[in-house]
């Protein structure tokens, strides 16, 4: 069934309405026109890049072509426009949409159209012809994002056929853009059962809470860093949800109990879900980590193993595979490996960091080695190793620990402050400001395993 | 140095090292509208716990929102 067949009530016309700060849509006026350029036909059986900038414009644009293009690939805000012809080679494709402020096409393709703000009244011509590939980015090591291939029917596993999670009348918001995994999540919830207030890039976080709390949202969603950040505005109150959810990153018990005290009566969720694996499950009594129960059997197909030391998922959620030449998205079993570590303590496993060492900093990537290449190219250091620190605010920052060439160095003298603070001026220069360690320690020397690897201990 | 002239001055450094505008830290100024971004609260954070010695975070019910509630959760969470 397509994302419109879902829509579709008995009386031929979807419910619900998308917002965003400037408009209001109602997902009925959809089955007479279309806010695409061109008529979707031309679109049809192609390979789809989404390049728009305007979330609303896209979430739309997403329900008008589910089920006729081959493929779509969902173009987040904030993908660097030198990423987009790799990207587009990748998805094999030949069309391209954007609005006014989007990208233009990066690599000659046969189709362009725009996804403009009006609606322009179309035949409603319906008629599906194929279950489309759903094509989600997600930050790769080269920095170059990964392709990630996913269908409608892996998308809404979490929920779809289970009336006890879509009861209509629930008025849904996300601080997640709904391009990326997580936001997604809460525009199909919503398509499917419901309403959506959608962010707005430009809009200020009590902005977008006072219009979270003029629309009644019961039901918001975001990462435990959005969240954080909604707190310190001082706005959070103000809202009043039943509902409340996190998830993109490991939920400590700091920020469920400071959520808990801002919404003493909301139900406060946390989720594990990730691009690749979809959504593992979700856990509502308030505690940090999960119940060692739910790794028993599967519940709605979903079977977690903890067995190598990591968290593995099979589920109807996970998604297909890797477009391009990406390693394989599933082991031998079929699970996806979601590299967090996993610690059993009294009942209940704790999520210990990652292994292959990805540092999540506020929801943004940091991969070590690109970090510790730089930091290494400086001719005082002989070797280094960069790793996560537990961090309230940002849930992890960089650390770096560093072998210098001359590690008799005394670590406090006005020589080595001076030489620290020159190899952390080496890093501003290339790297992004969150990928500049916080702090750097001078060690004698870094464990080395017998095949000749750095040893990573997450903290 | 007092508790709130360590974090005083950790704002201080920390919106140099990121060249961001700090405003003037009253207590009444709303953390969000001192010029800071979540990566330079992260940092401060993380400094003031080695310079302190504690993360008063890890206990704290609620999140502060203006500098002066910032200096009430590390004073009152002095160990």
């Amino acid at each position: 069934m397509t994302l419109w067949e879902s829509l579709v009530r008995s009386d031929g016309r979807p419910s619900g309405a998308l917002s965003d700060a400037a408009r209001t849509v109602r997902l009925a006026d959809l089955a007479e026109g279309s806010f695409l350029s061109e008529p979707r036909e031309t679109l049809r059986n192609r390979s789809v890049v989404l390049a728009i900038r305007d979330p609303l414009t896209a979430a739309l644009t997403m329900v008008e072509l589910d089920g006729v293009v081959r493929r779509m690939v969902l173009c987040p805000a904030g993908v660097a426009s030198e990423h987009m012809p790799h990207v587009a080679r990748t998805a094999d494709a030949d069309a391209w949409v954007s609005d006014a402020a989007g990208e233009p096409p990066s690599i000659p393709v046969e189709v362009r159209m725009d996804a403009g703000r009006e609606l322009r009244s179309c035949a409603p011509d319906r008629r599906a012809s194929r279950e489309t590939e759903w094509v989600l980015l997600t930050s790769g090591t080269t920095g170059a994002p990964k392709l990630v291939l996913h269908t409608l029917a892996s998308l809404i596993s979490a929920f779809a056929g289970r009336p006890e999670e879509l009861s209509p009348g629930r008025v849904w918001s996300t601080f997640y853009d709904v391009r990326r995994y997580g936001g997604l999540q809460i525009l199909l919830r919503a398509l499917l059962a419901g309403s959506l207030v959608l962010p707005d890039p430009e809009e200020s976080i009590p902005a977008f809470l006072g219009r979270v709390a003029v629309a009644g949202v019961t039901h918001i969603s975001g990462t435990p860093s959005h969240w954080r950040k909604a707190l310190m505005t001082g706005a959070a109150e103000t809202i009043a949800p039943a509902y409340v959810r996190l998830s993109g990153e490991i939920a400590d018990q700091s920020i469920l109990d400071a959520l808990r005290a801002a919404f003493p009566r909301a139900v406060i969720a946390h989720a594990f879900a990730s691009t690749e694996a979809g959504v593992a499950f979700e856990v509502q009594d308030g505690q940090a980590g999960f119940p060692e129960a739910l790794t028993a059997r599967p519940e709605h197909g979903v079977e977690l193993d903890v067995s190598r030391g990591t968290l593995r998922i099979r589920s109807p959620g996970n998604a297909q595979r890797y477009l391009g030449d990406s390693p394989a998205l599933k082991d031998e079993d079929g699970f996806v490996n979601t590299g967090d570590r996993l610690e059993l303590r009294d009942g209940r496993f704790f999520f210990m960091g990652r292994t292959g060492g990805v540092i999540n900093v506020g929801g943004l990537k940091v991969h070590p080695e690109e970090v510790e290449a730089v930091i290494n190219a400086h001719p005082a250091v002989r070797m280094s190793l960069v790793r996560a620190r537990r961090n309230p605010i940002t849930g992890a920052i960089v650390t770096a620990d560093i072998v210098l060439e001359r590690p008799e160095t005394d670590t406090r003298s006005a020589e080595s402050e001076a030489l620290r603070e020159n190899i952390l001026e080496s890093c501003r220069r290339v790297l992004a400001s969150y990928k500049v360690p916080a702090m750097i320690r001078f060690v004698p020397s870094l464990d080395v395993s017998p095949s000749g690897k750095l040893v990573r201990r997450d903290a | 140095m007092n508790v709130r002239s360590t974090i005083t001055s950790m704002f201080e450094t920390v919106a140099r090292e990121q060249q961001r505008q700090l405003a003037a830290l009253s207590d009444d100024l709303k953390l969000l509208e001192s010029g800071l971004d979540s990566l330079s609260f992260a940092l401060i954070v993380a400094r003031l716990e080695d310079t302190l010695g504690y993360d008063p975070f890890e206990s704290a019910e609620s999140f502060p929102v203006t500098f002066g509630d910032f200096v009430r959760l590390y004073e009152s969470s002095h160990p």
